[in-house]
């Protein structure tokens, strides 16, 4: 065995470990906090994976789509809303967990049966493009994944303008939630900066 | 085959000469232009913080650090070692474990960017494909040991210090990210050997600053602010937040933190200079200049002659950018957060837009002159 396959199992053993053990982590521990900061270790093992495979800028897309932009709003969002209450208790915990676990189960099921079913074909190193990826995976996203790249810009249009009009509350008359009339003037207060106004 | 020195291939051949297989050479290869490249980064952040004191003390009619050493060159080695011996404390009601991994978090993504920073045409520890992209992603990972070091101090001060570090590095990536993307654009390549290359063509006149004058400032604006330097340096604003993440850091911790931010601003300095200012090339070609002196290009002298000069030309550009930095840092006034929001939001984001769409229109219409 050479010393590159070694690297690349002593490797791959790792980021798998780190990924079954981080994923594990985010769903069954108590704190919030944790989770999230776990999930970020998972996105950048799977970055690591894809690196693996020699698709190294679907390995910086992972890590600055999933860990720079998403996870790191999933951990904003925790701090800002961070509130220290209990849970409410669930009155029929024990049958909830029994039907999520056999759903789980059953799911984990098929997806092992896929696994042995499905044959896989790899391609070989020497058919792998490499570094060539980047251009390959933009002649792609611009002829015939035209479409779902289009369509995915107008979902990210729709979510731009739903944050605008919830950040904005002061272009409505009414709050969302509430129904009741808006105070204009608190409105305007807090928009302003505090230093302007004391020439 | 590209001309220039290659030293992996030397050093190869030379431990061939022992016998030892090509494998082995290359693992013993491996970590020493990592150590080569950590050591030059290390010195670098030691020289900095020397040139800080220096000049902050001139820009204030002071004298500065004068008895450690002479001209008080030691002082930084001083002040590391002082913080090397202080007691590593983690306060009583802190997240220990987090507490501990923030700093290396924000500390290992800068120094692993120091992969794709390229001293001469083949002085460079890889020259990974997706080269400058490699960096925006890394450059993404570190607001969150920001959040994770202000959550785990359990300090109002650290909390909202990590929120606005990490506020102000998501808002300022975007105009950064696209102002690297006009770059390029024009060079048909993500590579960093590529970007230099493209600007080799006739010395000073074919840098990239003169082709795009506007993302040159856009991004020495965006990476001042990713740095946390003074106009921007509202995370750790003294008189509002202590000093926002690091108020509950000391010793070793605090001096992750301290070359972290040094480190990310001599990397920032040195990818201005290579994206923008030509890297390792001389402002006028050596080739011109060999041609001129009679000598043939390939020559061993000429050969290390113009890797040295390669190497003092980055350095050089990249600490006259680092004395601008200080500079900035020491006569200007501090921004507001919500001046920080709309300066980046509101003008860098469309300005840099509008430079994309009139380098790919000016790339189409002048293909000769800005890259076919």
């Amino acid at each position: 065995m050479s010393i590159a396959i070694t690297t690349q199992i002593i490797c791959f053993s790792v980021l798998s470990l780190v990924i079954l053990i981080g994923a594990l982590g985010v769903v069954l521990l108590e704190s919030i906090v944790y989770s999230a900061f776990l999930l970020g270790g998972v996105f950048m093992s799977v970055a690591g994976l894809y690196l693996l495979l020699n698709a190294s800028f679907v390995a910086a897309a992972q890590v600055l789509v999933y860990v720079g932009a998403v996870n790191v709003l999933i951990i904003f969002a925790i701090m800002l809303v961070n509130k220290k209450e209990d849970l409410k208790p669930i009155s029929d915990i024990k049958s909830r967990r029994i039907i999520s676990t056999s759903i789980c189960f059953t799911l984990l099921s098929l997806l092992i049966r896929v696994d042995l079913t499905n044959v896989w074909s790899l391609s070989s190193p020497q058919n792998s493009i490499g570094e060539e990826s980047t251009i390959r995976i933009g002649e792609h996203l611009f002829s015939d994944y035209l479409l779902p790249f289009e369509v995915a810009s107008v979902l990210l249009l729709m979510a731009m303008i739903g944050a605008i009009v919830l950040a904005r509350r002061d272009v409505m008359s009414k709050d969302i939630s509430t129904g009741l009339p808006v105070d204009q003037e608190l409105i305007e207060k807090s928009s302003e900066p505090l230093l302007t106004n004391k020439n | 085959m590209e001309y220039g020195l290659d030293l992996e291939y030397s050093f190869n051949e030379f431990l061939k000469g022992f016998g030892i297989s090509s494998e082995i050479a290359h693992i013993i290869w491996l970590p020493l232009p990592m150590l080569l490249v950590l050591v030059a980064a290390v010195i670098g952040v030691l020289v900095t913080v020397w040139l800080e004191r220096k000049i902050s003390a001139a820009a204030q009619q002071r004298i500065g650090p004068e008895y450690a050493g002479a001209l008080g060159v030691l002082q930084p080695i001083a002040d590391g070692l002082k913080l090397l011996v202080k007691e590593d404390i983690i306060p009583a009601k802190a997240d220990g474990i987090l507490f501990t991994a923030g700093p290396i978090l924000v500390l290992v993504p800068v120094i692993l960017s120091w992969l794709i920073v390229p001293f001469g045409q083949n002085l460079l520890i890889s020259n990974v494909g997706i080269g400058i992209f490699l960096w925006i992603a890394l450059s993404s990972i570190q607001p969150i040991g920001l959040l994770m070091s202000g959550y785990a101090s359990n300090n109002k001060y650290s909390l909202l210090g990590g929120l606005r570090a990490a506020a102000q590095s998501i808002s300022y990536e975007i105009p950064l990210a696209l102002s690297v993307l006009a770059i390029v654009l024009m060079t048909n390549s993500l590579s960093t050997i590529d970007i230099v290359n493209q600007q080799s063509g006739a010395g000073i006149l074919s840098w990239n600053i003169w082709r795009q004058p506007v993302g040159f400032i856009v991004f020495w604006i965006c990476a001042l602010a990713e740095c946390e330097r003074l106009p921007f340096d509202l995370p750790e604003a003294e008189e509002e937040l202590v000093a926002g993440y690091q108020t509950e850091y000391a010793g070793m911790k605090f001096a992750l933190f301290y070359l972290g931010s040094y480190i990310n601003l001599i990397l920032s300095a040195l990818l201005v200079s290579i994206l923008y200012l030509g890297g390792w090339g001389f402002p006028i070609p050596v080739e011109l200049i060999a041609k001129f002196l009679n000598l043939p290009i390939n020559a061993p002298f000429i050969q290390v002659f113009s890797a040295s000069i390669g190497i003092v030309m980055t350095v050089l550009k990249a600490y006259l950018l680092v004395f601008i930095a200080i500079l900035l840092r020491w006569t200007t006034p501090r921004v507001r957060i919500d001046q920080l929001l709309d300066l980046g939001w509101k003008f860098l984001l469309p300005i840099s837009l509008a430079n994309l769409l009139i380098t790919a229109g000016l790339k189409l219409a002048f293909p000769q002159f800005f890259g076919g």
